[in-house]
């Protein structure tokens, strides 16, 4: 595990993606490889894009990233894709719409399912994201689709969140019902080729009126790669102002803070559900609450008491 | 630990339909896979770098274009070269029942004749995933 370790930070792209898949997995195993990954990681810029569904965010994050690679700043980027709650399968199709970077060395792609984990979501994703910035990349894009909670707290480990939106009524009605309004730093109203981009923009802007939280709106045409330069500058000004105004310490310190307890509701779990005795207890306390024999909440207390034991 | 099978589908070629390609992915997503497509024209170097990065356990390539020569056995190889001997390959799509076991030869895990069904895909991979 720690020559594995070793090896990602080296920029072995084996390595790198075999970590992320035991973190993906929840191995156990990961915690020795993070004790040589963590030190190393935190001078990556953190990126998250999300928006609902096909808005574009694939094909903004390949121009993105081509862009960055111009500037001679190394990309790591990980997709996220639902996984079908019925089946446990997922189709990870973000990659068709990134193929320009497909042979580039210096950039480094994973799709990931958001699977059913113990852990949460958003630990996997933490993993990957310390990975890749310990391996060595400049820019990380995390792309998840704001649809659920567990969607729109993942992309709180960005330090820059950028939500992408599209014209017309529906998706914009569709974006604050997912809650995606309050954790724009930038709005890009993409696929401005189309019309009604100027209206979508004032209904932002007269938005952010009422709220009084102002942030960058940038129009952009993903397909014809406009509007790219003007996102990239939004993202680097948000960056600065977070280091000159001590919200970048902030941020890491909440991105940490959710990762920490993740990883112990994960590992608490684990022990209800996957070890021998506590599976038994809980059987038989379920089955005391369904005689009605025990409420709930005692029969909780009785859990935490053995697990604190 | 929690253990998916993660399935690159991938179309080198230069021939335009993913039809066939798409019905297998979806069949591989239902029985509990996950499945990274990466679209049209993917060259033998994109391909291998893909499922690198991915950590992909299986590699299923499809052409429809008399493409599987040479492209099939260029993604073999350029696996040996990185290194690789712990993905699966296997093949489908149009392709001559003479040239199957020229492709096994060469080191195509399984070819899979169009019109094979799809849960003989599936469980040739759960049977045969090398790690
Ligand atoms: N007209 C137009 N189409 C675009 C633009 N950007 C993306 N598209 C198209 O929109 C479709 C969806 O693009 P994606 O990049 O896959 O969108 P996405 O938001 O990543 O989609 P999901 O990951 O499925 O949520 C594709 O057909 C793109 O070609 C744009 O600026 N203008
Ligand atoms: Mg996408």
């Amino acid at each position: 595990m720690r020559e594995l370790a070793e090896r990602a930070l080296r920029g072995d792209r084996r390595a790198i993606a075999r970590l992320i898949s035991l973190a993906e997995s929840g191995s156990e195993s990961l915690k020795e490889a993070m004790e040589i990954i963590h030190p190393r990681a935190g001078r990556a810029h953190v990126i998250g894009v999300t928006g609902v569904m096909g808005v574009g965010k694939s094909t903004l994050i390949c121009e993105m990233a081509l862009k960055y690679r111009e500037m001679g700043k190394s990309v790591g980027i990980v997709a996220v894709d639902p996984t079908s709650p019925f089946t446990g399968g997922a189709l990870l199709g973000d990659r068709v719409r990134m193929n320009p970077l497909a042979s580039d060395g210096e950039v480094f792609i994973r799709s990931m399912g958001t699977r059913g984990k113990l852990g949460g979501l958003s630990g996997a994703v933490y993993d990957a994201v310390e990975i890749l910035d310990a391996s060595g990349k400049d820019i990380i894009i995390v792309e998840t689709v704001g649809v659920g909670q567990a969607e729109v707290d993942v992309i709180r480990i960005a330090d820059t969140t950028v939500v992408v939106l599209v014209p017309g009524l529906g998706d914009f009605i569709q974006t604050i019902k997912a809650g995606l309004m309050e954790i724009a730093d930038i709005f890009v109203v993409n696929k401005s080729d189309r019309p009604g981009a100027d209206s979508t923009v004032n209904e932002l802007k007269s938005m952010m009126e009422i709220s009084e939280k102002m942030v960058p709106v940038v129009c952009t045409s993903a397909t014809e790669g406009e509007g790219v330069d003007e996102l990239l500058v939004e993202v680097e000004n948000h960056f600065q102002m977070l280091k000159d105004t001590g919200e970048l310490e902030r941020r890491r310190r909440r991105r940490y803070e959710t990762e920490l307890v993740e990883i112990v509701m994960g590992r608490l779990k684990k022990m209800i559900y996957d070890e021998g005795r506590f599976r038994e207890s809980v059987g038989e306390l379920v089955r005391r609450i369904t005689d009605g024999e025990l409420d709930p909440h005692s029969a909780a207390e009785e859990v935490l008491a053995g697990l604190l034991r | 630990m929690e253990r998916k099978i993660r399935v690159l589908v991938a179309k080198p070629g230069l021939d335009g339909h993913d039809r066939g390609a798409k019905v297998v992915a979806r069949a591989l997503r239902d029985a509990g896979m996950e499945v990274i497509y990466t679209g049209l024209h993917q060259t033998p170097e994109m391909i291998v770098e893909t499922a690198i990065q991915e950590d992909a356990h299986v590699i299923g390539l499809s052409a429809l274009s008399g493409a599987h020569f040479p492209l099939f056995p260029e993604v073999v190889r350029l696996l040996k070269e990185r290194g690789v001997d712990d993905i699966l390959v296997i093949g489908g799509g149009i392709i001559p029942p003479e040239d199957i076991p020229k492709l096994k030869a060469a080191g195509v895990d399984e070819v899979f004749g169009p019109g094979t069904p799809l849960n003989e895909i599936v469980e040739y991979i759960r049977r045969n995933v090398k790690r």
